[in-house]
């Protein structure tokens, strides 16, 4: 999305006052000035890991590397340093899921699956429990790719975890989450569906 | 034996070479190709439908547009821009694409791509997924109201629908309102706790684009400006992708 609208307001002359901006760095500026009061507390013993998938829209595509570490940034306040591993290469060198340019809707699945092995060999070369996907199109296609090749790693958006980060996570809102996660800090659990 | 030497049948122009030269300016630099194939070996697609991006613009210099056209590996390129970013001359291979994309005729276009653009098209919503304005406005008032009363530290959670001035426009993926509509919830949660100035658009509210992905110049422009003209109409002064 951010790269249809860049490029789209670009290529049709489309005349607008206003910035196109990426929530990533937000979610970075309002943990740095204390809006958003995440802790990575609830990781201390549980040293879940995690791996983030670099969108290629928003990071190579559209805002570069510095968006890419606003992603870390985020990812690090709410999993704990120590909890992330990067998969390599990454962020502007980072390959795509194979989820994008309308692949997961073009009926090419064999294709599509053969596309994503070398993400589902990068995320499992990290040996992280879980692998994080702040953009729909990567969350769906690396959710069927650990299915499909067997990782059985768990695919979370990234307001999920900074959620979990805040305490307000509620017993509804973790369909994503492993079982490892589904009892951990829940917020309001008698409103369990 | 200089006369014996191979001569490749180029009298042809490429359409796709062309058009694409067109765009960038100087000519562009397509024939700077170095055939070093680095674009190729950090290619993900590189294989699939017997094609790969060296493979595929060599065939465009050599003006093979014929064979270009009935590869089907034109779909299956997601124009992640990998290769321009490896490629030591910059050259724009998915741009290649884009408009081998659009070169095929539309209703022979893959089905799901080119549904999901048509419902796009559908109504102001510029959904995929076909999702009316009154559908969206109906579900994010259902969640909302739902959430305020089972978690009251949230009663005061708003998710505003056309709220004119406010700082930032957001668009919202369609999956969530139609297929998982708790999911919208924990985005809400930051952003009311983060006190920020925020609003849907009843038109335009739609963050994805499947028009762009099937080629489509004029319904790519038309859902983009549906969104933008939303977001300037109320006055917004950042358009926030969350994706």
């Amino acid at each position: 999305m951010t790269f249809s609208v860049l490029e789209g307001l670009k290529k049709f002359n489309i005349e607008h006052n206003f910035e196109v901006k990426n929530i990533y760095e937000y979610y970075a500026k309002w943990i740095r000035d204390g809006r958003l009061k995440v802790n990575s507390d609830w990781n201390k013993d549980l040293k879940i890991k995690f791996t983030v998938q670099d969108p290629c829209q928003i990071i190579r595509k559209s805002y570069g590397d510095p968006m890419a570490e606003y992603l870390r940034f985020v990812v690090k306040s709410v999993v704990g340093e120590d909890n992330f591993i990067d998969m390599q290469p990454n962020r502007s060198n980072n390959y795509c899921c194979g989820g994008g340019g309308g692949f997961l809707q073009s009926g090419y699945k064999e294709e599509r699956l053969a596309y994503g092995k070398l993400k589902d060999d990068q995320i499992k070369a990290t040996g992280a429990d879980y692998c994080i996907a702040g953009c729909h199109n990567c969350h769906a296609q690396i959710h069927e790719l650990s299915e499909h090749y067997g990782g059985n790693y768990p695919v979370v958006h990234l307001w999920t975890l900074i959620c979990l980060s805040l305490g307000v996570l509620g017993p509804n809102e973790r369909e994503y989450l492993g079982d490892d996660l589904k009892e951990v800090d829940v917020f309001h659990p008698e409103t369990a569906m | 034996m200089g006369e014996n030497a191979i001569r490749l049948g180029g009298k042809k122009q490429s359409i796709f070479l062309d058009k694409v030269k067109e765009l960038l300016p100087d000519g562009g630099n397509l024939n700077l190709c170095l055939t070093c194939g680095a674009c190729s070996s950090g290619c993900p697609a590189t294989g699939l439908a017997d094609m790969d991006p060296r493979k595929f613009l060599r065939m465009a210099v050599l003006g093979m547009d014929d064979e270009i056209l009935k590869s089907d590996w034109i779909w299956m390129c997601t124009g992640c821009q990998r290769c321009i970013y490896v490629c030591p001359m910059k050259i724009d291979i998915p741009r290649l694409i884009y408009n081998a994309r659009a070169a095929w005729p539309r209703e022979e276009r893959p089905k799901g791509i080119l549904g999901s653009c048509d419902m796009a098209l559908r109504n102001d919503s510029t959904s995929a997924m076909g999702a009316s304005p009154e559908d969206f406005q109906f579900v994010v008032e259902d969640v909302l109201e739902e959430y305020r009363e089972a978690q009251p530290e949230f009663s005061e959670m708003q998710a505003p629908i056309d709220k004119e001035g406010a700082d930032f426009f957001l668009n919202q993926n369609s999956r969530e309102p139609v297929t998982e509509p708790d999911e919208m919830v924990p985005l809400w949660k930051i952003l009311h706790l983060a006190d920020v100035n925020w609003t849907y658009g009843s038109k335009g509210w739609a963050g994805e684009n499947y028009c762009m992905f099937l080629g489509d110049n004029t319904s790519w422009e038309q859902v983009t400006r549906t969104s933008a003209k939303q977001a300037q109409d109320l006055g917004c002064r950042f358009y926030l992708n969350t994706e």
